[in-house]
Formats: structure tokens, C-alpha cells, sequence
């Protein structure tokens, strides 16, 4: 703040980049592939947590590219499984604490977070996840409309719409934050620790000798190294692939939109899985809103007009009022979806090649949290019990993680 | 995407199919073990690429059919019905 002002006062420009470029170096102790929040949180809790700084991030274009600059920033740990909301729930508290823990503002907003609810199985699914939720300490439960009317008044509670709010699971810990901030702030946080940021080095092939990682080749040359860890979320099959590792994992786009900027009027975040759609406003004032991914495989992140005249339709059942505004916006993602809804974290039948993948539609929350385990993985050679349950070897041991609270998923 | 071509119905509004999921071939169920059958039902390929897929017809003939795409582009190569020549 005394910088901005003594900045403002005399006319001159922040002298510092927040993080450097280096020469990529021969050979580095750990090489994480893909610059977004997670492989980021990973390089900035290597350092911090374990003294790790020998490092380097690769990312293929600019640091916050993919899903880490696509999503709808939402954070909430309201999820079904109790592995999962113990997982999600120590992301929370890390966002909590991760403007203060970078000295950076992520502008993390917390709240509150309603997941409606418009027929009898869904109302019963949400008694189920507060149940859960409740058991786990988190602060979660089922509101009705009399009691959701005086929580969030905007939103059409008559019997007008096609599908009839009937219910919702409140989350009041739930919010949105400023998803570039979260990585800038990972990014500045590993830089001064020494982890090496390489942006615009794409990885062309990973060495594996004897069932072990010894390097990765680059379109800038060949690093040695004995780790490393897959964090490139839509693209992890095409890194996989070339450490000859199989992954339960298709890829999907998932589109979103923003609205011209309105006056501040929404101050929870809406979520509907039977409509699909998720709404909140942000600080600029603009309506985000998503909704489930494209239903067939594909690389591609372009937008198209089915997802936008849907999303409409179920955005104006909600909330009735926005049928006068525009569409500012539109773009798509690639999410890496798995066949539960569960993230994959950890070894894999390579030796020194870690996963940090699955992560859908449910990322970006975790962010933090999978920075923070995947960085204690490496460090200490052991799998931590909190990410545990999300093991790639659980398909063939027939242990899925079924996480019917995901975002993707209708009720 | 915008259209796929059904081979009974023609080059239709791609919201009329149900899609099916990239192709894959089934183990014999004489000798496969558990872990074959693992990666039959959950190891998918991902292709950034050319993909065999199959796709599902509901708002129209209803029939399950087997289409080649490039999941970049989304240019459709082929549609054509399953027959026992062309799942080899």
C-alpha cells in the first residue's frame, strides 16, 4: 500500500516483474508440466513447506492459460462424499488464509453458496450432502423457500417456472475470488523462492528408462530430472501418453459467459444441477455463469449457440428480471473429466511420474489443497492420506470415489 | 459441431444425437483377467486427433452408429453403421 502511494505521488512505475525469466537450466530436481494454480501451488509449497527450490514449472503458453483463467472462480466443500469435503474443506481454509499467506489480494469473497433444488430427489440428495457435510465439520444445510426467499429474494420462488424451486442446500462458506490473482500470486510466491517459471515451452516427450523417469524433452531442449508431476488438466492424456501411462480420462469442453456489468444486486452464488447452470456476480459487476460440460470428447474451445440459448432459458427460469441484459463474453475451456467425478492424484506404474489430474470441472477450488499434498508426496515419498482415496490404481481395484456433488452432475 | 450425418437420416442438428464414446475393443471373456477389464471399462485413448466414436441417433431412427471425427476440428470424416467389418 506505502508503494502504491509513494508510486502514485511521484509518477514512477513498479520496477519488479512479480516473477523472472530464466535460462532454462540443464537439469532440475523436480519438473512440473503445466503453469496453472495447481502445478504452481505445487512449485510454491515445494519451496515453502520443504525448502525444494531446485524447480521449474513448464507451461506451453502463459502462466494461467487453461482451466486456471476459464473457470467461474466459485469455492465451496459442500460436496457428497465425506472424502471429498475433507479434501475440499482444507482447500477453503487455505483460500482462508492465501491472501495473507502470498501477500497478495486474491479477493476471496466469501458469500455464500445455494444449491437449488426443483424436484423431490434432488431435495433429498441435498438433506443427504448437509448430512455429510454436517459430520464433517462443515457449515452446510437445507433451506426452504420461506427461508431461501429472505437469503436470496432474486430468485423466482412462485410456481411459474417450468421446474419449481423447491429447496436449497446453503453453504455460507461458499464464494467466489479472482482466479488470476490465485495465480500470479502462486507464481510471484515460487519466484522469489527460486522455483524457475519456463512460459512458452511446450514439453515434446518425457524419458522414461527402466520403468523410471531420467528427463524431459522440451521444444527448448532436454532437462534432466528424476520427478515429475502432471498438472495440464484438458492435455494430461497427451502428457500421459508419453510415459506410456493409461489414464481414465476424457476430455471435454465446458463453456461459460459473462453479462454486461450491472449494479451490484446478487450477493450469494447460485447453483442449479437440474438446470445445469451456476450464476454469480462479480466485483466488476458482471454476471458469470456456466454450465455443464459439452457432451462429447473434444480439444476444441470454441463457443457455440447451443450452450448459449440454454444457459439462457435456465438462467431466466432463476431469475426473470435479467431478460433485457446482454452477453458481454463467451468462451470454453477443456476439462478433464473421470469417470466418478473424483480427481486422480499421485504415483502411477512409473516410477517418478506423478499425477495431479481429473480435475473436470471441479479444479480450480482445489487448488491449494493439491498444491499443498502433491508438494508433501514428493517431499516425503508417501502418499497422504487426505488424497489417498484418489489414487490412479483405485479403477482396478474397484474403489471409485462417487462425487455426485460435482458441479457437472444433474440430481 | 453442428451436424452429423446419421446414415439412416442424414446430416442432422447434433443436439437430436446421444453421444456414445470413443470405440473399444472388448476383452475375451474367456481369458481376460480383472485388470483387463478395468482398462476396457475405464482407460480411455483421448485423442487430440482422429477418433472412432459411436453416437445414438434418439431423436430420430433411434440406431447406434459408429462416426470418425477429429476432435479438434470436429471435421467428420465417415459415419457408418456397426457391422462386424468394420469394428475390425
Amino acid at each position: 500500500m506505502t508503494q502504491l502511494i509513494r508510486q502514485g505521488l511521484n509518477g514512477s512505475k513498479p520496477q519488479q516483474r512479480m516473477w523472472r525469466v530464466h535460462d532454462m537450466k540443464d537439469s532440475y530436481d523436480v519438473v512440473i508440466i503445466g503453469g496453472g494454480a495447481h502445478g504452481l501451488a505445487a512449485a510454491y509449497y515445494l519451496a515453502k513447506h520443504h525448502g525444494i527450490t531446485n524447480v521449474a514449472v513448464l507451461e506451453k503458453r502463459y502462466i494461467g492459460h487453461g482451466g486456471s483463467g476459464r473457470n467461474t472462480t466459485i469455492i465451496r466443500s459442500n460436496y457428497l462424499t465425506p472424502e471429498g469435503v475433507l479434501f475440499y474443506d482444507e482447500s477453503v481454509k487455505l483460500y482462508q488464509e492465501l491472501s495473507q499467506d502470498l501477500n497478495f489480494n486474491v479477493m476471496f469473497s466469501q458469500r455464500g453458496h445455494l444449491t437449488l433444488a426443483h424436484t423431490d430427489s434432488a431435495v433429498r440428495t441435498m438433506r443427504w450432502r448437509a448430512e455429510v457435510n454436517q459430520l464433517q465439520g462443515v457449515d452446510s444445510r437445507l433451506v426452504y423457500p420461506d427461508e431461501l426467499a429472505k437469503i436470496c429474494p432474486q430468485l423466482d420462488l412462485s410456481d411459474h417456472p417450468r421446474y419449481p424451486i423447491m429447496g436449497a442446500l446453503f453453504h455460507p462458506p461458499g464464494g467466489i475470488i479472482r482466479h488470476d490473482a490465485v495465480v500470479w500470486g502462486y507464481a510471484r510466491g515460487a519466484d522469489e523462492r527460486g522455483v524457475h517459471i519456463h512460459q512458452m515451452t511446450e514439453v515434446t516427450g518425457i524419458d522414461v528408462q527402466q520403468g523410471k523417469v531420467a528427463g524431459v524433452q522440451t521444444d527448448r531442449g532436454y532437462i534432466k530430472t528424476g520427478v515429475v508431476l502432471n498438472a495440464t488438466a484438458g492435455w494430461c492424456t497427451l502428457i500421459a501418453d508419453m510415459a506410456g501411462v493409461r489414464l481414465p480420462i476424457t476430455t471435454h469442453p465446458l463453456q461459460a459467459c459473462v453479462s454486461e456489468p450491472l449494479k451490484p444486486f446478487l450477493d450469494v452464488v447460485i447453483v442449479s444441477g437440474s438446470l445445469h447452470v451456476y450464476v454469480s456476480q462479480s466485483d466488476r459487476g458482471e454476471l458469470v455463469m456456466g454450465a455443464s460440460v459439452d457432451p462429447y470428447q473434444s480439444y476444441s474451445m470454441d463457443s457455440t449457440l447451443d450452450f448459449m440459448e440454454g444457459l439462457s432459458g435456465h438462467v431466466l427460469e432463476l431469475l426473470p428480471m435479467l431478460s433485457k441484459v446482454k452477453i458481454l463474453r463467451q468462451w470454453a475451456g477443456v476439462c478433464d473429466m473421470t469417470p466418478d467425478y473424483s480427481p486422480v492424484m499421485g504415483l502411477t506404474p512409473v516410477e517418478g511420474f506423478l499425477v495431479d489430474v481429473g480435475w473436470g470441472t471441479w479444479g480450480f477450488k482445489a487448488s491449494p489443497v493439491s498444491g499443498k499434498r502433491m508438494a508433501e508426496m514428493i517431499a516425503t515419498n508417501k502418499t497422504p492420506d487426505l488424497i489417498a482415496p484418489f489414487r490412479l490404481s483405485r479403477f482396478y481395484e474397484d474403489a471409485l470415489v462417487g462425487e455426485k456433488g460435482a458441479a457437472s452432475v444433474g440430481h | 459441431m453442428i451436424l452429423l450425418t446419421c446414415p439412416n437420416c442424414g446430416a442432422r442438428n447434433v443436439s437430436e444425437f446421444r453421444y456414445g464414446g470413443e470405440t473399444n475393443k472388448r476383452p475375451d471373456v474367456n481369458t481376460a483377467t480383472p485388470h483387463d477389464w478395468a482398462e476396457y471399462l475405464y482407460m480411455r485413448r483421448n485423442p487430440n486427433g482422429m477418433i472412432r466414436e459411436w453416437w445414438y441417433h434418439r431423436a430420430g431412427c433411434g440406431s447406434w452408429f459408429i462416426a470418425e471425427r477429429h476432435t479438434k476440428t470436429h471435421d467428420i470424416i465417415a459415419t457408418y453403421l456397426w457391422s462386424p467389418e468394420a469394428a475390425k
